[in-house]
């Protein structure tokens, strides 16, 4: 007799939560009791996300879940359920009211996910453009090249509240707008794919997952601006969405969707690949543009923005790739539509590459106004190897931290400002109480030191002066004084520095400085790091009660400054120790600490 | 391929979803789904569809396809494998090392049963499916 019906119920090797074997066993044991185990199958699953609530038990093909199942639940299920055909009303997942910000355009069932942007990832092949045109792939283009004039394209952009994903959150219709405004015979489209902060991968998941969506979208700029020619700069460390984005251009040639007369409507428009080499910089729009045309990637002065002169002088359009892949979704339900989902300030989703010390890291798509809270515990599953959870970085090196503190706050562009971080592109670092914010601020103004293009001062001499201060105090010969000289260095970039890069570029050591300045204090006044990350505030010891003089550690000693006698207490000797921890992890009597 | 008019793209955008229905909907055939976004390719997912077709191969199975697609966001548990078949509750695996790609072919497509430890939720419900 084949299955009918299946129970998933989470767990794995890696799951901490105790129930869920044992829950595994009980329903084994009951579907043998009920006498329908010919006809039903039990099943150990992965980790469902939901760990908060485990164990869960999904019920297939019917798509039940229920939550916080005990193992005493297992009887009820099989008996009333699986025997009878009525789900067990009190077990259901309940999924906790959402803050009463986010709205969602339709029912996602249990799932706090919501996919605009990656509605094709992971379903189409995206080398395959039929794929896409079968699921609506180009029929946007199609109903504004022959439904819509640009007026509207740009008044349903409007009435979308679309704004900038790249981080910033500029209204994108009013981008739109004033480029449809300037007068000129030429005009460009250009996607911004330079993506550059550390953790961040959501913009080449999406080209390398849906081209076509970005090439649809800039097809529709173009009609709308009147512009004949886009480039899409993307970063050559990005091989495999280069491929796919040239694939996809090759095909809708072919389709006569890109080229002369697209559609069969008279409108002409062809989009080239740009490659960038890599420089955070040139994820600036100026200075993107100007390594668009060959120039070195530096950045110039606001105004003339973009719309008015941008690529060879002409008016340009310039989006990132996560605002274009929204698009035909606006332009095919409406703009009404997709301001029903997400918060009323900050309409629609915002797709975030979840890392870090986080249980499920990947890419995420959610609802703007969903909570840090949902996004770490519901979604990733919580905090890896169950440590406590510190703070999450956004924004890359031009964001802050939110602390614990701030978990409930609804995610919008808004909310992250007042908390002195930015919504960013799209990194989101999960740290835990092994992290130090003192090297965390140190590794992002490293960052920033490397890819300051030089060419302001600000920018040029206050991030190595900002580098040489926390470097001070990450090795115990910092002052109080340095943190009233990191507050005034930093604010001076802020207001003076040429471009975002450099303005944006104190944000991390500042925000550290507001929410952890007891890590800070620690450092200058005690010579200590909490966390034991700093290595020269760290001292390995060895307790000569507990060492029993195994020897492991002194063999695992890449120095060999561990000595000793079998079988009789081992020293490590602090002069050449460099404090990489390997003797911590290799004794197996807890002799060894950090201090 | 002849350029498309309006009119061509919505005839073709309808015998792509006929002719994909119609594969779904045909007894025995099963699709397998592999992620192949970078993530997916560092994690192994191009091992994993060489076990996959190997081992299609010795079990004789012919109305198997592998289909290729990006990133669906389960990066933790890449290489992905979602197994599309009639009779069988689409679903997810995560996770696939060699071991777990034939107990796929095997024992999910081969017997009707799901392999035990793999299983992942789909992050949420298709958007074009309501």
């Amino acid at each position: 007799m084949a299955i009918k019906t299946y129970l998933l119920v989470c767990g794995g090797a890696e799951c901490k939560n105790a129930h869920g074997t044992e829950l595994y066993q009980s329903l084994q044991k009951e579907i043998a009791n009920q006498g329908v185990q010919a006809e039903t199958q039990v099943v150990r699953t992965g980790c469902f996300g939901l760990c908060a609530q485990g164990p869960i038990v999904k019920v297939l093909p019917d798509g039940t879940l229920y939550a916080n199942v005990k193992p005493g639940d297992a009887r009820e299920i099989v008996v009333e359920h699986i025997a009878k055909g009525q789900p067990v009303q009190r077990l259901l997942y309940n999924p906790a009211k959402s803050q009463e910000t986010i709205r969602l355009a339709e029912p996602t069932g249990y799932h706090k996910q919501f996919r605009i942007v990656l509605r094709n990832c992971g379903v189409i092949d995206p080398e395959k453009i039929e794929d896409y045109i079968a699921r609506d792939g180009y029929a946007a283009l199609a109903k504004v090249l022959t439904e819509m004039t640009p007026d509207r394209v740009v008044e349903e952009l409007r009435k979308s509240g679309l704004r900038g994903r790249g981080g910033a959150g500029f209204p994108t219709w009013l981008k739109w707008k004033f480029t449809k405004d300037a007068a000129s015979e030429e005009k460009y489209v250009v996607c911004n794919a330079d993506e550059g902060d550390p953790g961040a991968y959501m913009d080449r998941s999406t080209v390398e997952g849906d081209p076509h969506s970005i090439l649809e979208a800039m097809t529709i700029a173009g009609w709308t601006v009147g512009a004949q020619r886009g480039v899409v700069y993307i970063r050559a460390e990005y091989p495999l969405a280069i491929a796919h984005l040239e694939t996809a251009l090759k095909q809708s040639r072919e389709y006569g969707l890109l080229g002369k007369n697209i559609l069969g409507t008279g409108f002409d428009f062809d989009i080239e690949i740009r490659l960038g080499a890599g420089a955070f910089v040139c994820g600036e729009e100026t200075a993107l543009l100007a390594s668009a045309m060959g120039e070195r990637g530096m950045p110039i002065p606001r105004p003339p923005f973009p719309a008015v002169s941008g690529l060879w002088q002409k008016p340009t359009v310039i989006n990132n790739v996560e605002t274009y892949a929204n698009i035909p979704v606006i332009m095919l339900r409406g703009g009404d539509w997709f301001a029903k989902v997400g918060t009323p300030k900050s309409p629609g989703t915002k797709v975030f590459a979840l890392t870090g010390k986080i249980n499920n890291s990947g890419l995420i798509e959610v609802p703007m106004g969903t909570t840090l809270r949902e996004i770490i515990y519901d979604i990733g599953g919580g905090i890896r190897g169950g440590k406590k959870f510190k703070a999450v970085q956004t924004g890359g090196p031009s964001g802050g931290v939110i602390t614990a503190a701030d978990l409930n706050t609804p995610i919008d562009y808004e909310h992250l400002q007042a908390l002195g971080s930015i919504m960013g592109s799209g990194g989101m670092i999960v740290m835990d109480e092994d992290d130090c914010m003192v090297d965390v601020a140190r590794f992002y103004q490293e960052f920033c030191v490397d890819e300051s293009c030089g060419k302001c001062a600000p920018c040029r001499i206050g991030t190595r002066t900002l580098l040489n201060l926390l470097e001070q105090i990450t090795v115990g010969k910092g002052t109080m004084e340095d943190l009233a000289k990191i507050k005034e260095v930093g604010t001076a970039m802020q207001k003076a520095a040429l471009c975002g890069l450099g303005q944006t570029a104190p944000n991390p050591v500042l925000s550290t400085m507001t929410y952890f300045a007891d890590e800070y204090e620690a450092h200058i006044r005690d010579h200590r790091c909490p966390a034991g990350k700093c290595k020269a505030l760290v001292t390995y010891t060895i307790d000569p009660e507990k060492c029993i003089g195994c020897t492991l550690c002194a063999r695992r000693c890449p120095v060999n400054t561990i000595r000793g006698e079998r079988q009789k207490p081992h020293v490590i000797i602090q002069d050449n120790c460099i404090k990489c921890g390997e003797c911590l992890h290799a004794c197996k009597f807890g002799a060894v600490s950090r201090k | 391929m002849a350029k498309l008019k309006v009119a061509d793209l919505a005839k073709l955008r309808k015998a792509q979803q006929a002719a994909r229905q119609a594969q779904t909907a045909k007894a025995g055939n099963v699709e397998l789904i592999v992620g192949t976004g970078t993530c997916g390719i560092a994690a192994g997912a191009n091992e994993t569809i060489a076990v996959l077709r190997a081992e299609l191969q010795k079990a004789g199975l012919t109305n198997v396809t592998i289909r290729q697609t990006g990133c669906m966001g389960l990066c933790h548990s890449e290489p992905t494998v979602e197994v599309l078949m009639r009779g069988m509750p689409p679903v997810v695996y995560g996770r696939v090392d060699e071991d777990t790609a034939r107990q796929i072919v095997h024992q999910h497509i081969g017997r009707g049963l799901l392999v035990n430890d793999h299983i992942y939720d789909k992050p949420t419900a298709d958007l074009l499916q309501a």
